[in-house]
């Protein structure tokens, strides 16, 4: 089976968010990029699929040379070769019809992407990939079996689960469960050295119009100073509920 | 061109949260100077939709949306927004709208935009503001399409009260087969969902341990609140993952929040931050919470928990 696993370039989710520029860019100083934690159950979990059937993995990132470090650490874990296309990702849309292309050329059986970037949280890339490509798409997944040509996935729905299932190719967007995070794998030396023998193969793009711009960003509104009270005197909270919060 | 809003039903009744998302849509079809048509499946008294201005509904009856599924809701909508000549699709914030959003984005040629907490601050150039980087911060998008649909963020906007007497709609819409099927569903039976909750009572690991949960899961009943939880309490197993709230679990967006014995690592703060009125209860008065919550008790949660249980059922009591 040909696996496709995309890989979103974030912030480490202990990240101090600022920004420069006027509040029109994001400020990366200081800050360590990771794999989107969403893509990173997913990368595991393909790589059990491979230890069972010899699949080959793929890796993708939409983004510039900054993103190498990142696809070159999934070729550490066990993927086969990564893909960059270089273009600074801006727009969900965009990032999304990129990776459709490269996967309507290179013909995967099972694409797994995150539930949705902890950056950007744009929620858009495999749904709008699955629509683009015309394949079956699950998200929110927590659980994926495979058997031949068919996947069963669990999905994480309001209040419980549901178990889905579709014929292959098809595109999931896990999240924490799909694999325990005590599961996820981490470059070992060995694939640390093998991984400067695989291929990162660079796609160039075309210019193309941006359906989207972002002008600037707001930082949340500084708290104000916080209340205490007295653990002896428990009314003033009740109170609180009552009149402030307006939930009893 | 109409706005139209997609609101989302339960057991044949409209989600609690759908009556935030039409007063959005009606305040967009003002601001627009347009009609809004209300899109809804299977519910049995659409009455109360017009509380908050619709000028027409359509209320879709047929069996094969009476579960969703991705394929089939999208398509429904789709078709439904075609035949209405529709510029701009308002959704809702749950995994459900996020799930078939990006879909019904390619279908209707439309641009999406999840997690929006306003109303347009221009139209030309059309400009959201939206929440990203996992609640640490705010955006202005400029949207260059004329189609858009916006999925908004719970609890950003509020209710706005209108009364109408909207028009109803007929029209007669195709599902397609889909090619995903559901093999079975788990809801936990009796519990409220964080999604759905008004209030949600959250505790860490300064509980010590998942047998200390009685009084945590008695003070969410007397509430009527949600149970969640903190990353290391679910990492440990004590709680489902489906408790935890932050970062990389849910987000919450409620009236109330109560954290018992989370210390407020950046990431749990982070995915609490659009909630209303937030309590913390900590025995370490350094604890990072104390400097993002509203208010705060330093002490034993053991001490505390059981004593606020009882007056909050006294007041109940006499209040009620």
């Amino acid at each position: 089976m040909k696996i496709l696993v995309c890989i979103s370039c974030v912030p480490d989710t202990t990240s101090k968010i600022n920004f420069i520029e006027n509040d029109t860019t994001f400020d990366t100083n200081g800050i360590q990029f990771v794999i989107n934690p969403n893509d990173e159950f997913g990368l595991t979990r393909a790589m059990w699929i491979k230890e069972m059937d010899n699949s080959t993995v793929d890796t993708i990132n939409v983004g510039l040379e900054n993103t190498e470090p990142i696809l070159k650490k999934t070729l550490a874990i066990g993927a086969d070769k990564a893909i960059r296309i270089n273009e600074k990702p801006t727009d969900g849309f965009r990032v999304a019809k990129l990776i459709s292309d490269y996967i309507s050329n290179n013909n995967y059986d099972l694409i797994i992407a995150g539930r949705e970037s902890i950056d950007y949280n744009g929620t858009m890339v495999p749904g709008i990939i699955s629509e683009i490509l015309n394949i079956n798409f699950i998200t929110n997944c927590v659980g994926l079996e495979i058997d031949g040509n068919k996947i069963t996935a669990k999905r994480e729905i309001e209040g419980g689960t549901e178990i889905l299932s579709c014929n292959l190719p098809a595109i999931i967007g896990g999240q924490k469960g799909l694999v325990e995070e005590s599961d996820l794998k981490i470059p070992n030396m060995r694939g640390i050295m093998q991984a400067r023998q695989k291929p990162l193969e660079i796609i160039e793009t075309e210019n193309d119009e941006i359906g989207t711009e972002i002008i600037k960003f707001y930082k949340p509104k500084e708290k104000e100073e916080i209340k205490m009270i007295d653990s002896e005197n428990l009314d003033e909270l009740v109170e609180i509920f009552n009149k402030n919060a307006k939930v009893i | 061109m109409s706005v139209l809003t997609y609101i989302e039903s339960k057991d044949y009744k409209a989600k609690k949260n759908s009556f935030e998302v039409i007063s959005y849509a009606r305040a967009l079809a003002d601001q627009l100077s347009t009609d809004l048509v209300i899109l809804c499946f299977n519910i049995k008294n659409i009455n109360e939709l017009s509380n908050y201005g619709p000028d027409k509904i359509l209320n879709i009856n047929n069996d094969e949306l009476s579960q969703f599924n991705v394929q089939k809701y999208a398509e429904a909508i789709s078709k439904a927004s075609s035949k209405l000549s529709v510029s701009h699709i308002i959704i809702g914030g749950s995994t459900d709208c996020k799930y078939l959003a990006p879909s019904l984005s390619v279908k209707t040629n439309s641009t999406y935009i999840s997690n929006v907490v306003s109303l347009p601050s221009s139209l030309t150039p059309f400009t959201l503001r939206r929440s990203t980087f996992s609640n640490k911060a705010f955006s202005d998008v400029i949207i260059k399409n004329e189609k858009i649909i916006i999925g908004i963020c719970n609890n950003s906007f509020g209710l706005i009260e209108k009364k109408s007497s909207p028009e109803i709609l007929n029209l007669e819409i195709n599902i397609p087969e889909s090619t995903i099927n559901q093999e079975s569903i788990e809801l936990s039976s009796g519990s409220i969902s964080i999604a759905d909750a008004d209030i949600v009572v959250s505790a860490g690991r300064g509980l010590k341990g998942p047998e200390n949960w009685g009084m945590i899961e008695e003070l969410a009943k007397i509430l009527g609140a949600a149970t969640a939880c903190s990353k290391p309490v679910s990492d440990m197993g004590w709680r489902p993952h489906s408790e935890h709230v932050g970062q990389t679990g849910k987000p919450v967006a409620t009236n109330l929040y109560i954290a018992i014995g989370i210390s407020g690592a950046i990431q749990h703060l982070a995915g609490v931050s659009s909630s209303k009125v937030k309590v913390v209860i900590n025995s370490d008065p350094d604890a990072p919470f104390f400097k993002a919550a509203d208010y705060g008790i330093i002490g034993d949660a053991f001490d505390i928990v059981p004593k606020l249980n009882e007056k909050l059922k006294s007041f109940k009591a006499v209040n009620n």
